[in-house]
């Protein structure tokens, strides 16, 4: 009763949100202005039951609107969250949930990020905003030596699993030094920040149905998660979502699309740019790629890697974040251990260079198609 | 509240020399703080959770917290309750409502907002108790949790111990404002100051704090004036920066030599009974710690757990190869000590 009630509701919100929705078509579409790649929407039906056309930020709005309504002991909180979000993401809510579980905080990271950590200690649902991932730095501490150390520290007496940390990251074509950082990579060196049995720390969604699924798994986990959601597949990341709630297994990678001759790894919006290196080598070199959605960074499910890694003794490992003592090491050094004997050639690593994240040179800076591109190619010819 | 005031004091002084002769690997005295730690802790309720520092062992000891405990914890032996992972003084206690204490300073403040906001939404009648140093006040997490506990109306008692000293540094290099009382207004919090040597003056102080607290829904800044009599740490020898004239000068004005004189003054003690009372307490704690470094440490399988709720592949898989290790290499690490159950 509850539920379809809801579900109305959500369904009402969507059509008022959604701009122009009759423009989506089903297929990859080119955005022009300021991307670098074609948004290839999620066909895969995770539940059964009727959809609805979202993008990623009202997805994550239907998604938040469910956890406020099914728990009354959550609140939404962080920096101009209240109005609706500098992204719109927690539109609407206060006006449904009331002031005092959907609220602004004074401008400060590691007062969000502290502030959460003690709500989740007196048993509340916290879910905090951190608005750009760029700014999760002065909340480092409270992250890495209180949240994701405090089960262990007191023998498991105390903990603050019901943390949810949503943070907009990734590239968005002119963001500049600070409104483009992939952090993750900072976080996956932190055991304890995640969740139990098959969910974890960092997830990295890459569209609207994976971002309502994953926001939900986090806030359900009983260990404290981080959720980094690419800001450029805010507005154009449009999917059929499920409108009941759903969960989507945090921990687990997917194949994305099945190949044989290599593998390419990759999270977030780089998913998007893999599916479409894998159109041009399909087109070009007439061989097919695996593309892996990793999902989760930590801990990562290097069981689906490994074994498509020894199917096609190939692997490419693409993500935004600079190349050194980026989360692409990681993957690479555990292919290399578990697969040697199945490579054919070196895994490489497509990223961001070793440098901040410029603003005119973002076009260079990426490692968009073409340099994916020359990946593959280069790894067929070893 | 005297008998908690000296059984802390005695504990400190055996704790400090069991660290002395090797037996435990690190230790934090309370001397001269007695007061301001069971002056607040008597106005408080077990219904008020407390974040800490680490220099409030006194607040966990009258809450009710057994002497083994903290001996237990101190030893990091197979019952202590966070498994020997933390260094010692690091104390914390689920039933007694009293937050696992964490080396980095002031990170307990706005942890402690959070959780009055918690106990606002849930109607609860009860408040936050977060102690913290004037040395901890300088941390932007100070700024951070007076500034939302003021914005967001969260019923908290931040209780600053103004002790003079963070570790070498005297307070002069650390503000030049009128202490942390002055900071209070200026975030729109309710502060008091307090003769932290007065045991009584804490009592009233954090009772009106706590009821305030609780009924207004609104934070109160309580700023203690005291002095760390005592070294900063095992770690640390306080007369490379500072006078035994001026330590002396202290020790003879401390609360314990305070509350003892009132107390006599009403007639309510005398020399007899406190010779009694200090010959029992040392009686305990010696048996106490002896029954604690009797106790093995805890399975070296401990180390993984906990990371997470359950233990995940890779954590799992690292708990294996360490097994696997220990079969072939056994001798080389120091099994006899760690007990073999579990």
């Amino acid at each position: 009763m509850m539920l379809s009630k809801l579900s109305t509701r959500l369904r009402h919100a969507g059509r008022k949100l959604l701009l122009s929705s009759g423009e989506f078509s089903a297929g990859p579409k080119n955005y022009a202005r300021g991307t670098h790649f074609k948004y290839f929407p999620c066909e895969k039906q995770i539940v059964a039951g009727e959809t609805q056309k979202l993008n990623m930020y009202q997805a994550i709005n239907h998604g938040l609107n469910i956890a406020l309504e099914n728990n009354p002991r959550s609140v939404v909180f962080g920096e101009d969250v209240a109005f609706g979000g500098v992204f719109r993401c927690t539109m609407d809510l206060k006006n449904r949930f009331g002031a005092d579980r959907v609220f602004n905080t004074p401008l400060c990271e590691q007062g969000i990020a502290g502030f959460g950590i003690g709500l989740a200690n007196a048993g509340i649902s916290a879910i905090a905003e951190i608005q750009f991932a760029d700014y999760i730095f002065p909340a480092f501490d409270q992250l890495v030596n209180e949240a994701a150390k405090m089960r262990y520290r007191s023998g498991s007496m105390f903990d603050c699993g019901k943390l949810t940390i949503r943070a907009p990251c990734g590239a968005v074509g002119h963001g500049g030094l600070y409104h483009s950082q992939s952090p993750e990579a900072y976080f996956a060196h932190t055991p304890g920040l995640k969740a139990s049995r098959n969910a974890f720390f960092i997830v990295v969604p890459r569209g609207a149905m994976h971002a309502k699924g994953l926001l939900l798994s986090c806030i359900d986990e009983p260990d404290p998660c981080i959720i980094f959601e690419p800001k450029i597949l805010y507005r154009i990341a449009v999917d059929e979502v499920p409108v009941a709630p759903y969960k989507i297994a945090i921990g687990k990678a997917e194949i994305v699309r099945s190949g044989d001759a290599v593998t390419l790894v990759g999270w977030g919006t780089q998913v998007h740019v893999l599916l479409e290196v894998a159109d041009l080598v399909q087109e070009k070199l007439g061989v097919s790629c695996e593309v892996i959605d990793l999902v989760s960074i930590l801990p990562w499910d290097a069981e689906l890697v490994c074994k498509s890694a020894k199917k096609t003794g190939r692997v490419i490992v693409a993500h935004e974040a600079p190349m050194t003592n980026g989360f692409g090491a990681e993957i690479a050094a555990t292919i290399q251990t578990e697969c040697f004997l199945h490579l054919e050639a070196p895994v490489q690593r497509v990223t961001g260079w070793d440098c901040p994240f410029p603003h005119i040179f973002e076009p260079f800076y990426l490692p968009d198609k073409w340099r994916c591109f020359a990946a593959v190619r280069d790894s067929l010819k070893y | 509240m005297y008998c908690d005031m000296v059984t802390i004091s005695i504990m400190d002084k055996i704790m400090y020399g069991l660290h002395r002769q090797g037996r435990i690997s690190f230790y934090m005295t309370n001397t001269g703080e007695e007061a301001v730690q069971i002056g607040s802790a008597a106005a408080l309720t077990l219904e008020d959770t407390i974040y800490a520092q680490y220099r409030e062992a006194g607040v966990l000891l009258h809450r009710g917290q057994p002497l083994a405990k903290f001996m237990n914890q101190c030893y990091g032996n197979c019952e202590d309750d966070s498994k020997g992972r933390q260094m010692p003084v690091h104390y914390g206690s689920k039933k007694l409502n009293f937050m696992t204490i964490s080396s980095p300073l002031t990170t307990q403040l706005p942890q402690a907002v959070g959780a009055a906001y918690a106990f606002k939404l849930n109607k609860k009648d009860a408040c936050v108790a977060c102690y913290f140093g004037e040395g901890a006040a300088s941390e932007g997490d100070a700024h951070a949790a007076f500034n939302f506990a003021a914005t967001l109306s969260c019923p908290v008692i931040f209780l600053c111990r103004n002790n003079g000293y963070a570790i070498s540094t005297p307070v002069l290099e650390q503000l030049k404002g009128d202490g942390i009382a002055a900071k209070g207004p200026a975030y729109g919090i309710n502060t008091i100051r307090v003769d932290g040597n007065d045991v009584l003056a804490m009592y009233y102080a954090t009772k009106s704090a706590r009821k305030f607290c609780i009924t207004q829904k609104k934070p109160v800044l309580i700023e203690t004036m005291t002095y760390r009599i005592g070294h900063h740490s095992t770690s640390d020898d306080s007369t490379a920066y500072r006078s035994l004239d001026e330590i002396s000068e202290w020790e003879t004005h401390s609360p314990l030599v305070r509350f003892r004189l009132y107390l006599e003054s009403l007639g309510l003690w005398c020399q007899k009974r406190e010779e009694e009372l200090i010959d029992s307490i040392k009686k305990e704690i010696f048996h106490a710690f002896g029954e604690a470094e009797r106790k093995s440490k805890p399975h070296w399988r401990n180390l993984f757990t906990d990371v997470y709720k359950e233990i995940p592949d890779h954590i799992r898989k690292q708990m294996n190869l360490m097994e696997k290790h220990l079969e072939e290499f056994k001798e080389h690490y120091p099994l006899s000590s760690f007990t073999h159950t579990k």
